[in-house]
């Protein structure tokens, strides 16, 4: 009890410093001239950050004449749904669906592969730091080096395999489930590193498996870690254009490549990309606020622990 | 808030208990092996057929693909073309990840006390890195538009005049216009890691330098960059990997004209293996690059992070 009792004390006193300290780490305060400064550069920053997203929300709704208008229309008068319905039905449909199914699939593979791999390292150091390593770099490559073999692979294996092959789905799921990889494994293992390795000890020595500790304490544990990872995967996998561009034609074509398709237009067509862009991005946004938490975390696969 | 190297913690984690270790090694193996298999047929072997690849004349529109050495790669050396996109590439992942370093770090300071503040911010401020790159070169296309764009809309509000700046059409502008985008879309990422590096700095440390009466530019200078330095040169690596790779905005501004002036790395691959068919060739080029980075990395990591590391 007494112990208890002192650690909250301590911690109480530990807030209480960190929160004084906490003052002089940024700009200092009690000035109102510079208070007043940063709250002006914040905002600026803010306006930045939002304004074109703003702006391609707002021209997905803007009659065509508005959008070819010089000065630009900030707000339109008589907003339109037009342009999602058209451009919905001419493409979005079938790429949406595309995505969802290529994302998705690619997700649930690699994080079954990634996250035994990820519990190996974690737990029975497998490999050691070479091969950790060695995985990262995998993750670190830049993608394009791979679009030739793959391509050429792809074409040849078409011939024998249907749901491969250029202009199919199963192609571009096998690249990103490998592409999510070296990224899953490394961002579990930070996740299963947090886990108490005490409880499995025990498991063990009454008798579980290594699987049966893996999945009924392990697993359950490190789910949040889990659901973010997945989450990103998900999100790198939906955003991928590279490879969905030069290995679809029309069956397999995902969201980034049917958005893509509106490049060579001169402001004619401005209305129906803005639409399908947002119906690529709003998904994503929507998944954001699930890893809010984990962001610092999965972009840095690990290393620094926002 | 917790900051950790990014090193293998293996030693922590590995039970030492004698009734393991025997078994610990295969299962090790068989956990990880579902990976590996994957990682090895769709992503070793492609790199290896296409060092295969690299030595022959391997065009697709001739029905022959001669071994031709290392020709691919002397050509290459010799490519204009090559050198002119990868000093682009350099040059937007050079000068665009440094602003995105120092606004980053900015925002960070202007906001590290003000934690109500910051919670509401934060969400907001991460929204760019959260958009598909596709559609953040498409929006920006559409910004930086001579006629109907925002950009010069705003720019003929601040100097009164009628300047009517071909962002997209020239190299020099153009080139300014993929670095701002980036920059746009990336430094929020920066800002939240340097957030949550910046948080984490002991608080002990400012307490001291508070008493010592250290000024605000000396207790950023020699406590908050020091104790930061580790993270800030993981951040910009992979920040820098990450941009080395730009693509798809080149894909909507420029297709890397006019001419070929605008072409990056990965764009004059793509041109090469899928408008010209040199498959060969663009493989050799894929592996220049690859060693070149490689090589870049090595110093850099040898330089900032492993030294860093003990920090």
């Amino acid at each position: 009890m007494s112990t208890d009792a002192a650690e909250v004390e301590l911690a109480r006193a530990q807030s209480i410093a960190r929160e004084t300290a906490t003052i002089n780490r940024g700009v200092r305060r009690s000035r109102p001239f510079l208070d007043l400064l940063r709250y002006l550069i914040l905002l600026v920053a803010g306006l930045f950050f939002l304004f074109p997203i703003v702006w391609i929300a707002v021209m997905s709704v803007k009659m065509p004449g508005d959008y070819l208008r010089r000065p630009p229309v900030w707000i339109p008068d008589d907003p339109t749904l037009n342009h999602y319905r058209s451009v919905m039905e001419a493409r979005g449909w079938q790429a949406l669906e595309n995505s969802l199914v290529i994302a998705s699939s690619a997700t649930i593979i690699s994080l079954l592969a990634g996250t035994l791999a990820a519990y190996s390292l974690a737990r029975l150091n497998t490999g050691g730091k070479h091969f950790a390593f060695w995985l990262l770099s995998q993750r670190m490559m830049p993608p394009v080096i791979l679009v030739v073999p793959f391509f050429l692979l792809l074409r040849d294996v078409g011939k024998h395999v249907s749901f491969l092959g250029i202009d199919q789905r199963g192609s571009l799921i096998a690249i990103y489930t490998v592409f999510n990889l070296p990224f899953i494994i490394w961002l579990m293992r930070s996740y299963f590193d947090g886990v108490p390795i005490e409880l499995e000890e025990s498991a063990m020595v009454d008798g579980s498996t290594r699987i049966g500790v893996f999945l009924k304490i392990a697993l359950p544990l490190s789910l949040p870690g889990l659901i973010a990872t997945g989450t990103f995967a998900f999100i790198f996998s939906w955003t991928e254009f590279l490879f969905a561009v030069i290995l679809t034609r029309t069956n397999a074509v995902t969201l980034p490549v049917a958005v893509a398709g509106f490049s060579g237009s001169q402001g004619s067509n401005w209305g129906q990309a803005s639409a399908l862009a947002v119906m690529a991005t709003a998904p994503i946004f929507v998944l954001s606020l699930l890893v809010q938490k984990h962001f610092v975390r999965g972009l840095t696969l690990g290393a620094v622990r926002g | 808030m917790a900051v950790i190297k990014p090193g293998v913690s293996g030693q922590v984690s590995t039970p030492n208990g004698p009734s393991f270790r025997g078994r610990n090694r295969r299962d090790g193996w068989l956990l990880v092996l579902p990976a590996i298999a994957l990682i090895v047929l769709l992503g070793v072997y492609p790199l290896l057929y296409s060092l295969y690849l690299a030595l022959h004349q391997w065009d697709l529109q001739t029905p022959t693909t001669p071994f031709i050495g290392l020709d691919n790669f002397r050509t290459a050396l010799r490519d204009d073309r090559l050198y002119s996109a990868l000093r682009n590439t350099w040059l937007i992942v050079v000068v665009g990840v440094f602003l995105e370093f120092i606004l980053g770090l900015i925002l960070a300071l202007l906001l590290v006390d003000l934690p109500r503040l910051k919670r509401f911010v934060i969400p907001i401020f991460i929204l760019p890195v959260m958009m598909v790159p596709i559609v953040v070169g498409l929006t920006w296309r559409m910004l930086w538009d001579n006629q109907y764009g925002a950009v010069n809309h705003m720019l003929r509000m601040v100097f009164g005049q009628d300047l009517n700046i071909i962002w997209l059409g020239k190299t020099n502008t153009a080139l300014i216009a993929m670095i701002v985008t980036q920059v746009w879309q990336w430094t929020p990422f920066m800002f939240v890691v340097l957030l949550a590096a910046i948080s984490a700095v002991s608080p002990d440390l400012y307490e001291a330098a508070s008493l010592d009466g250290a000024s605000w530019w000396n207790t950023l200078k020699d406590i908050t960059l020091p104790s930061i330095r580790h993270i800030v040169a993981v951040a910009i690596l992979f920040r820098a990997l990450d941009a080395f790779k730009i693509f798809d905005i080149v894909y909507m501004f420029t297709q890397g004209g006019p001419g070929t002036t605008t072409e990056t790395a990965s764009w004059y691959i793509y041109r090469l293996g899928f408008q010209f068919f040199r498959m060969g060739y663009a493989s050799a080029i894929s592996f220049l690059v690859l060693i070149m980075l490689s090589i870049v990395a090595t110093i850099y990591v040898a330089a900032f992070i492993r030294e860093g590391g003990k920090a």
